[in-house]
């Protein structure tokens, strides 16, 4: 049982319908790319998974989105958990109006994790016992550590841990980004266009992290960009027009297509 | 392509009109008050509260109004910056309707345009009514009341233009409403939170109409909130009003405080907007 899967799921406007009757099960541990034309769909489709369509006036939803087998959409379902659980990238990477420490710190400190908690979480992590100093917030000052390394980040900012993270170039952002929603230790990564506001370099370093946490993490990207789905994709959702035109695995789809309509998107035809 | 220059320079032209308009008027209100309130700005005006004759040209200060208009104006930006942070925030679309916030706003829009003698008349009404006399307290409710509408849309303004996908990053690591406005959304808004409150205070301790009843006007400085309180604007108003020209001089010097304590005032909330706005990407 995969950890994420849809089933029938429809989202509309208002009376705009723009996903009609998804059904596909997302592979654990692996890239999943989300691709397809402007406007069809792609970015509810994720912001589905974590119920941040909510904060959108008038959404419509129906069928389910089981996530660990609980039906996020149902009436009692805890959302906070859930979002915990799902890892979060936008595609422009604001910073929190705070330092680079304060916002890796972010995350553990919102839900109030304890010394011990955050102990047991670097050591998780690092995947042995790690000596954490005895000064005041040590423990927090490893975990800051631990996170901005796993992001790629740390060499750069290791020198400027307290100054306003506003000041980060935007691919270093979005790498802080990643960090900081690592730090409040999802399953699963939501990452919408994450390198559409990037430079070519900075793309290629955040396509190089997914690689290296697709080992530990469930990610979903959605891209416009036909060549980084081939780079990194292991699984393919092709939506055309709010449907779900073809998925499975990225050579079949890229490779032998079954339908007409991913074809020619996948050869450039259409766009 | 003739034309389109000419356009050009016209526009050009008209902007550099206006602004050198605006800055000639700016320099003749700041000439003129430096020139007729300088010579009588010494030291006792400052230090010290009217003596007998003051009013005839002799000793005494203005020490009490300079107190008075510090204690309206302090204490209200107070009571209204209470007052204006939870509902700004609460404004939000994720607290509040569109419909419901959109009608808030249409009333405090109305009352931000009231003049300010109606805020004046409506304290001393309500004051009779409950058998209160003139007060530092009835001047801080009115000055309250007169600096609200202001600092709530202006707030509001600020909040709203928080782009979403901020929003967004921070709910979506889990947190509730409450903690995204508290660690984020208040952050991200503060330097604009400090140019509301620099505007509401540069009304609230300006006006006269309002406080005129509500404070009243006296020569001691207030020893306790039910005492009156006397205030720089009715300081300039009264002086201005005398035959004497030395007691004109002084209407002038009183004016020239009250400028520079509102200069003061900006420059700190400058200095202050400018730290805040450090942590901030727009
Ligand atoms: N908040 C909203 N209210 C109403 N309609 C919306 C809203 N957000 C998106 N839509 C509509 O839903 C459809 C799908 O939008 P979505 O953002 O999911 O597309 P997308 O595939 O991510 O497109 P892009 O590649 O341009 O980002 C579009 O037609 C869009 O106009
Ligand atoms: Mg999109």
């Amino acid at each position: 049982m995969p950890h994420i899967s849809l089933k029938n799921l429809s989202i509309a406007y208002g009376h705009h319908r723009v996903l009609q009757d998804v059904t596909v099960n997302i592979p654990d541990k692996q890239i999943t790319v989300i691709i397809g034309p402007s406007g069809c769909g792609k970015t509810t489709l994720l912001k589905s998974l974590n119920r941040l369509l909510d904060l959108n006036e008038d959404v419509k939803v129906t069928g389910d989105v089981l996530i660990d087998g609980v039906n996020t959409y149902d009436g009692n379902a805890d959302i906070l958990a859930l979002r915990k659980k799902m890892g979060f990238l936008s595609q422009r990477p604001y910073p929190l109006p705070m330092s680079i420490y304060e916002n890796i710190a972010f995350g553990p400190k919102v839900h109030r994790m304890s010394k011990d908690r955050i102990v047991q979480q670097i050591n998780d992590l690092e995947g042995r016992m790690v000596q954490v100093p005895s000064k005041k917030n040590g423990q927090m000052d490893i975990l800051v550590e631990s996170y901005l390394r796993l992001a790629g980040l740390w060499e750069e900012v290791k020198d400027r841990l307290h100054t306003p993270a506003s000041r980060l170039s935007i691919g270093q952002q979005q790498r802080l980004a990643l960090a900081r929603a690592l730090a409040v230790e999802p399953e699963a990564i939501l990452a919408d266009e994450p390198t559409s506001a990037l430079d070519p370099l900075s793309a290629q370093l955040i396509e190089k992290q997914f690689k290296f946490l697709k080992k530990n993490y469930t990610i979903v990207v959605v891209t416009h960009i036909l060549r980084q789905a081939r780079r990194i994709a292991d699984y393919v959702i092709f939506l055309y027009l709010g449907e779900l035109v073809e998925h499975g695995p990225a050579e079949k789809v890229f490779d032998n297509p079954s339908d007409e309509r991913t074809r020619a998107y996948v050869s450039g035809e259409i766009s | 392509m003739r034309a389109r220059r000419i356009e050009e320079t016209i526009f050009k032209g008209l902007m550099l009109a206006s602004l050198v308009l605006v800055l000639i008027m700016l320099a003749g209100i700041i000439v003129i008050t430096v020139y007729k309130g300088a010579p009588a700005l010494t030291l006792s005006m400052l230090v010290e509260t009217p003596k007998g004759g003051y009013y005839l040209g002799k000793e005494g200060g203005i020490a009490n109004a300079i107190v008075g208009s510090l204690l309206l104006a302090l204490g209200a930006s107070f009571c209204s910056i209470l007052i204006a942070i939870p509902v700004a925030f609460g404004l939000q679309k994720e607290y509040t309707s569109w419909r419901y916030a959109g009608f808030t706003k249409l009333v405090l829009d109305v009352l931000w345009g009231t003049p300010s003698i109606v805020y004046g008349a409506f304290g001393f009404v309500v004051m009779v009514y409950f058998g209160l006399r003139a007060s530092l307290l009835g001047g801080i409710i009115v000055l309250t009341l007169l600096m609200l509408p202001i600092m709530v849309r202006s707030m509001e303004e600020i909040i709203r233009t928080i782009p979403l996908e901020l929003k967004e990053i921070s709910y979506a690591m889990g947190t509730t409403k409450i903690e995204t406005t508290l660690a984020v959304v208040l952050r991200q808004a503060l330097p604009g939170i400090v140019t509301a409150v620099l505007l509401a205070f540069g009304r609230g301790i300006g006006d006269a109409a309002s406080i005129l009843f509500t404070a009243g006007y006296t020569d001691f400085i207030p020893r306790s909130i039910f005492d009156p309180v006397a205030s720089l604007p009715l300081a300039v108003f009264f002086q201005i009003g005398t035959p004497i020209p030395e007691v004109q001089e002084r209407a002038y010097a009183s004016a020239l405080v009250l400028l520079l304590i509102v200069l003061c005032v900006s420059l700190i909330s400058r200095i202050l907007s400018h730290r805040f706005s450090k942590n901030i990407v727009r």
